[in-house]
C-alpha cells in the first residue's frame, strides 16, 4: 500500500511560553522551538504500521519552507521512506483551501492508496484533510482512531464519537482520514536515528513542478484572512477548599450533587 | 594420613583393583568437564568485547577481598556465616581432594610441601573441615526445607521453585564428605586392627566417628569399606563438577573469575561499545543490547556466576514496591535462556530479541540504577550496565515509553526536561531578597571565577528545588568562595539521559556542557545535585575536580569557616537519608552526617537502612516522569522507614530525593508529622552570621512550624 501523510511544523506547546507580539498581529517567535504537529506524528506512526503489516512505503509530505524539512528528516528517522518538501514563494498567505489545491496538486503526481493527516494541526482549523478530500473527490472520515486494512481495497475504520465512543466504518481505497492522537504508540526518534538520515536528498517541489498557478493559492487566492490575535482574560480561579479533610469531603460532595455531577 | 601413604601399603592396597577404574572414571570425568566448560564458553566468544585484562593488581585487591575475604557475605549474618565456613572448607579442601583422586591412580602420591608434620596438620585440619561443611549442608538443608528465608521464593511469573535444585546440590556435598571421612575412616580402622599406631585422633570429626564405629568391622568389610567410600567419592566429585555448570552452583568454578574481571570503577557506565570512541559512535549501526550475543563476554559471566542468592532483589526498592523487576531474575532468565540456546550437543544461538522474550519493556525501565543490588552482591555481579545497554537497545528501536518522550524532546530542544526557556534557568538567582544579599554572577568571557556552581535542571527551574539553589550559593558564598554559574549556558547534565539509554542525546549535552565549563576557566565545580556530580565526576572528561556540596559544607565545618548556631528547637529527631549518587555510587557517607553532628542539639538516629543500604526515594531526573507499574511508591516505604526510626525531620542531599520524600509524605499522610529538608538548606539555616539572611531566617520559621505544630 503507497501511503501519503501530510505533516506540519508548529510550535511546540509543551517547551514554549506563547506570548503574543507587540502588534498583536502574530504570536512572538523569536525563541520558539518547532516540533511536528503531534497527531501528525501519530499519523506517520500508523502509517508505518500498516506498511510493516500488508507491505508498501511511507511518503510524508509537507508544505513550507526550508526550516520545515527539520520534520521530514525526523519522521524518515522514524521509518517513512520518503520526505518530500513543497516550497514555494507563491504560496505564502494560503488559506485552508490554498493548502489543500497545493497537496491536491502533488498527490495527482503521485500514485497513493491511502492519504492521512493528522486531525488538526496545533496553530489550525482542521480542514485540510477534507478539503483536500473533496477537491480529490475521495471519500474522507475525520478522528479515526483505528485502521484495518480489508480484502478487495477496503478499509474498516473505527471513528471517535461523543464521549469516548467508536463507531466502525467501512471505506473504499484511495481514500484521506485524519488520525486522531492515542490511535497508537508513536515510536521514539532520538538524534542518532535523525543523524543517520541527515544527508538523505529530500526532493522540492515548486508551483511550476506542481502546474500550479499562482493565483490559486498563496493570499491572492486566500478567502479566509486572519485579523486578529488576542488572549482571553483570565477567568475567576478555581476555588479552594481549605478545611479539615473530612469537611472538605462533606462540601465537595455537596457540590457535586448541586452541580449535578452525581445524581 | 596422606603423608604417611608408604607406611600403610596394605592398605591402600585396597584400591589396586580400581586403578583401572579409576584412570577411566577419571579421564571420563575430566573429559566431560572440559566439554562442558568448552560449550559454555561458546556463547563468551560470541558475546561483545569487554576490556577487562588491566589493572591486575587492582583485580588482584578485589579477589584478595571479596572471593578469597568473603567480604560481602557477613552482610547477611546467618547465610553468610554460613557461605565462609563452607568456603574456609572448600579451600582447605581442595589439595586433599586433589590428593584423593590422584590416589586412586597412584596410591604413594604425596601433595607437595604437605609430607612429614605439614602433612598431619593439614590432615587434621581437612578432617575439621570435612565434618564443619557437612554440617553446614545439613543446616543449610534444613533452612531450605523449614525455615525457608523468604528471599529464595521463585514468584510465579519466574518459574518453579529453586529449593529441591539447592537441595540436591547440598546433599550431593554431604555424601562427598561422608565419602571422603569414609574412606579415610576405614583406613585409619584397617591400620588400627593392623597393629600400626593410630593415625586419626582428630576428636569428634565425621571420620572420627567412622573410625569409631568401624573398630569391631572385619578387615576384608573394611577393604571392601574403603574401596566403596572411595568410589562414591570419585563418582560423587566428578558427577558435581559436571553437574554444577547447569545450575547455581556453577559459581565454585567461575567466582575467581568473576571477581577477578569484575567493575573497577564505581558511579560509571560502560560505553555503547568498548573500543568505539565517541567521536566513532556513528559508525556503530544498533546500540545496546537486543539478543543475548550483545551482551558482553563478562555481563555472560555474570549470569553463569549468579548464587542465586537473592540478596540483590532482597535490596532492590523497584521489587520492594511491586515493580515487574527482580535484579536476581535479570540473571536466572539470562542463565536459562544461554543454557537452552547454547546447549551440549547442537547448534547454538537463536538471535530472537530478548525483550518480549525473556525481559518486558516494563522490567528494564523499573530500575532507578541505584546500585542496591549491585552493592550486595557476594559475585560482584553487574546489573546497572545491563540494564543500561538493555535501554540503549530499545532506545534504538524507538521503543520509549510516551511518558518519556516529551522529556526527552525537550532536553533535546531545550537542554532541559520541562521545556522551559534557556533563558530562564538562572531566574532563581534573581528572586529580589536573595539577590541583595547574595548576589550569584553569570560567568562569560569577561566574568570569570574559581568555581563554578553547576545547578542543573531541576534546582533552575523547579520552584521548590530553587531553595536548595539559593541556600548552595549562599553558603558558597559564606565560605568565601569566588564562584559564579553558567545561567543560560548550562544545560541538563544528562546523567539520567544517559542512564535511560539516550546516549547521542547525553553526547550532545555534554559536549555543550563541557565546552561552557572550559570557557568559563573556572579551576572547581561545585554541585548540590548528586546526579549532576555522578555525571561531571564519572561521565564527563576533563573538566576540572568535581565537588559536592555536603563536601564543601564539611570541609568549612573542619576549617572552623562554618559555625553553626544550636537548633532552636531541640525536639525533632533528624534521620539522614543517603541519596544514591552520592552515597553508594560515590561513597560521600561521612561528610553529610559530619555536617548534621556539628549543629548543636541536632539528635540525629539511623534508619536500619542507612549508608550503603540505603533505600532508593524512587529515582531521579526522567524517572519522575517515567509512570511505573507499582503498588506503592518507593519514597513512601523511605517515609515509613523514618518513622520506625522515630525520626520526624528527613535530611537528604539531593533535589530529586526531596520532590519524592516530600510527596510520599503527603502520600503517606504524614503531613504535619514528618518534614523533609536539604542538608544545604539545613547547613545554610543554622549557619550562625553576623546577621541572617531574609530567605534563611524565613525558612527557619517555616520548617519549624511544619515540625512544630504537629
Amino acid at each position: 500500500m503507497e501511503i501519503l501523510v501530510c505533516v506540519r511544523r508548529v510550535p511546540d506547546t509543551s517547551e514554549n511560553e506563547i506570548a503574543l507580539n507587540s502588534a498583536g498581529s502574530d504570536i512572538e517567535r523569536d525563541e520558539l522551538v518547532y516540533s511536528i504537529n503531534e497527531p501528525d506524528n501519530y499519523a506517520v506512526e500508523e502509517a508505518l504500521q500498516i506498511a510493516a503489516r500488508v507491505g508498501g512505503t511511507v511518503t510524508v509530505v509537507t508544505v513550507g519552507g526550508e526550516d520545515d524539512e527539520e520534520i521530514l528528516r525526523r519522521q524518515m528517522a522514524m521509518g517513512a521512506n520518503h520526505g518530500v518538501l513543497i516550497t514555494d514563494g507563491s504560496f505564502a498567505g494560503s488559506d485552508g483551501r490554498g493548502i489543500a489545491t497545493i497537496l491536491k496538486a502533488f498527490v495527482q503526481k503521485g500514485k497513493y492508496d491511502l492519504i492521512m493527516t493528522g486531525v488538526q494541526a496545533e496553530d489550525g482549523a482542521a480542514q485540510v484533510g477534507g478539503m483536500l478530500a473533496a477537491l480529490l473527490d475521495y471519500p474522507f472520515a475525520s478522528l479515526v482512531n483505528s485502521i484495518e486494512v480489508l480484502e478487495g481495497g477496503k478499509l474498516k475504520i473505527s471513528r471517535e464519537i461523543e464521549s469516548g465512543n467508536k463507531e466502525m466504518n467501512e471505506i473504499d481505497l484511495p481514500c484521506v482520514l485524519s488520525i486522531q492522537t492515542g490511535i497508537n504508540e508513536p515510536r521514539y526518534v532520538g538524534m542518532k536515528g535523525i543523524r543517520a538520515v541527515a544527508s538523505v536528498p529530500i526532493p522540492t517541489y515548486g508551483a511550476a513542478d506542481l502546474g500550479l498557478e499562482a493565483s490559486k493559492v498563496g493570499t491572492a487566492a486566500a478567502k479566509v484572512k486572519r485579523v486578529d490575535y488576542f488572549v482571553p482574560t483570565a477567568g475567576r480561579g478555581a476555588e479552594m477548599l481549605r478545611g479539615k479533610r473530612e469537611e472538605n469531603i462533606d462540601k465537595l460532595l455537596e457540590l457535586f450533587a448541586r452541580k449535578g455531577v452525581m445524581k | 594420613m596422606v603423608g604417611c601413604i608408604e607406611s600403610v601399603g596394605p592398605v591402600t592396597s585396597w584400591l589396586v583393583p580400581g586403578r583401572a577404574l579409576f584412570l577411566s572414571i577419571h579421564l571420563l570425568g575430566l573429559a566431560c568437564f572440559g566439554y562442558i566448560v568448552a560449550r559454555r564458553l561458546v556463547p563468551l566468544i560470541r558475546a561483545e568485547r569487554d576490556p577487562r585484562f588491566d589493572r591486575p593488581l587492582a583485580r588482584l585487591g578485589k579477589v584478595l577481598k571479596f572471593w578469597l575475604g568473603q567480604w560481602k557475605h557477613p552482610r547477611y549474618k546467618t547465610a553468610g556465616f554460613l557461605h565462609i565456613l563452607i568456603f574456609a572448607g572448600f579451600i582447605l579442601l581442595a589439595a586433599r581432594a586433589f590428593t584423593v583422586l590422584i590416589v586412586g591412580v597412584s596410591e604413594n602420591f604425596v601433595m607437595p610441601g604437605l609430607s612429614g608434620e605439614a602433612g598431619h596438620l593439614y590432615e587434621a585440619a581437612t578432617d575439621y573441615a570435612a565434618t564443619v561443611v557437612f554440617l553446614c549442608m545439613v543446616f543449610a538443608i534444613v533452612r531450605r526445607l523449614v525455615f525457608k528465608p523468604a528471599r529464595y521464593a521463585v514468584p510465579a511469573q519466574y518459574g518453579k521453585s529453586h529449593t529441591p535444585d539447592a537441595v540436591f546440590l547440598l546433599v550431593l556435598i554431604a555424601i562427598l564428605m561422608v565419602a571422603d571421612s569414609l574412606f579415610e575412616a576405614a583406613r585409619a580402622a584397617g591400620q588400627a586392627q593392623q597393629g600400626q599406631p593410630i593415625e586419626l585422633t582428630t576428636i569428634l570429626s565425621l571420620p572420627w566417628a567412622f573410625r569409631a564405629s568401624l573398630a569391631s568391622v572385619s578387615l576384608p568389610v573394611l577393604g571392601r569399606l574403603y574401596f566403596g567410600a572411595y568410589l562414591l567419592h570419585e563418582v560423587t566429585f566428578y558427577f558435581l563438577l559436571c553437574y554444577r555448570p547447569f545450575g547455581i552452583q556453577f559459581h565454585v568454578e567461575t567466582s575467581l573469575f568473576n571477581i577477578y574481571f569484575a567493575k573497577l570503577d564505581k558511579g560509571t557506565l560502560k560505553p555503547v561499545r568498548w573500543g568505539v570512541s565517541d567521536e566513532n559512535l556513528a559508525e556503530v549501526k544498533s546500540f545496546g543490547v537486543k539478543k543475548f550475543e550483545d551482551f558482553t563476554w563478562k555481563h555472560i559471566l555474570d549470569f553463569y556466576s549468579c548464587a542465586d542468592c537473592g540478596r540483590c532483589s532482597d535490596n532492590c526498592p523497584a521489587n520492594a514496591v511491586g515493580r515487574p523487576l527482580s535484579p536476581r531474575f535479570i540473571s536466572i532468565k539470562a542463565r536459562d535462556y544461554a543454557f537452552q540456546h547454547y546447549p551440549m550437543f547442537g547448534p547454538s544461538g537463536n538471535g530472537k530479541p530478548l525483550i518480549g522474550t525473556i525481559y518486558s519493556d516494563d522490567e528494564v525501565w523499573s530500575c532507578t540504577t541505584c546500585g542496591a543490588c549491585e552493592e550486595e552482591c557476594p559475585l560482584l555481579v553487574e546489573y546497572i550496565d545491563k540494564i543500561v545497554d538493555l535501554r540503549r537497545g530499545l532506545v534504538d528501536d524507538g521503543n520509549v515509553p510516551q511518558s518519556l518522550q516529551k522529556p526527552l524532546k525537550a532536553l533535546e530542544s531545550r537542554g532541559n526536561p520541562y521545556g522551559k526557556m534557556e533563558k530562564k534557568r538562572a531566574e532563581w538567582a534573581s528572586a529580589k531578597e536573595f539577590q541583595q544579599t547574595c548576589p550569584v554572577k553569570t560567568l562569560d568571557a569577561k566574568n570569570g571565577a574559581d568555581t563554578l556552581y553547576f545547578v542543573d535542571s531541576i534546582t533552575s527551574y523547579d520552584d521548590r528545588m530553587q531553595s536548595i539553589g539559593r541556600a548552595a550559593a549562599r553558603i558558597l558564598d559564606h565560605v568565601g568562595e569566588d564562584f559564579g554559574i553558567l545561567g543560560a549556558a548550562e544545560k541538563d547534565s544528562g546523567h539520567e539521559v544517559r542512564r535511560f539509554g539516550e546516549e547521542t542525546l547525553f553526547l550532545s549535552l555534554r559536549d555543550h556542557n563541557v565546552d561552557a565549563i572550559k570557557a568559563s576557566g573556572v579551576k572547581r565545580i561545585v554541585t548540590a545535585d548528586p546526579h549532576a556530580y555522578n555525571a561531571l565526576k564519572h561521565d564527563y572528561k576533563d573538566v576540572p575536580p568535581v565537588e559536592h556540596i555536603s563536601q564543601v559544607i564539611a570541609r568549612g565545618v573542619r576549617s572552623g569557616k562554618i559555625r553553626f548556631k544550636p537548633l532552636a528547637d531541640g525536639k525533632n529527631v533528624y534521620t539522614y537519608h543517603d541519596p544514591c549518587y552520592l552515597g553508594r555510587h560515590n561513597e560521600v557517607y561521612d561528610d553529610p552526617r559530619a555536617v548534621l553532628d556539628a549543629i548543636p542539639h541536632l539528635k540525629r538516629v539511623e534508619m536500619s537502612r542507612c549508608s550503603d543500604r540505603s533505600f532508593c526515594c524512587g529515582g531521579g531526573g526522567l524517572m519522575l516522569f517515567y509512570e511505573p507499574k507499582e503498588d506503592q511508591r518507593m519514597g513512601v516505604k523511605r517515609v515509613q522507614m523514618a518513622a520506625e526510626a522515630g525520626a520526624n525531620v528527613i535530611v537528604t542531599a539531593c533535589p530529586f530525593c526531596m520532590v519524592n520524600i516530600e510527596d510520599a509524605i503527603k502520600v503517606a499522610g504524614l503531613e504535619g508529622k514528618m518534614s523533609a529538608i536539604d542538608l544545604a538548606e539545613l547547613a545554610d539555616q543554622q549557619i550562625a552570621r553576623q546577621s541572617l539572611p531574609i530567605e534563611a531566617a524565613r525558612a527557619t520559621a517555616i520548617h519549624q512550624e511544619c515540625v512544630v505544630g504537629r
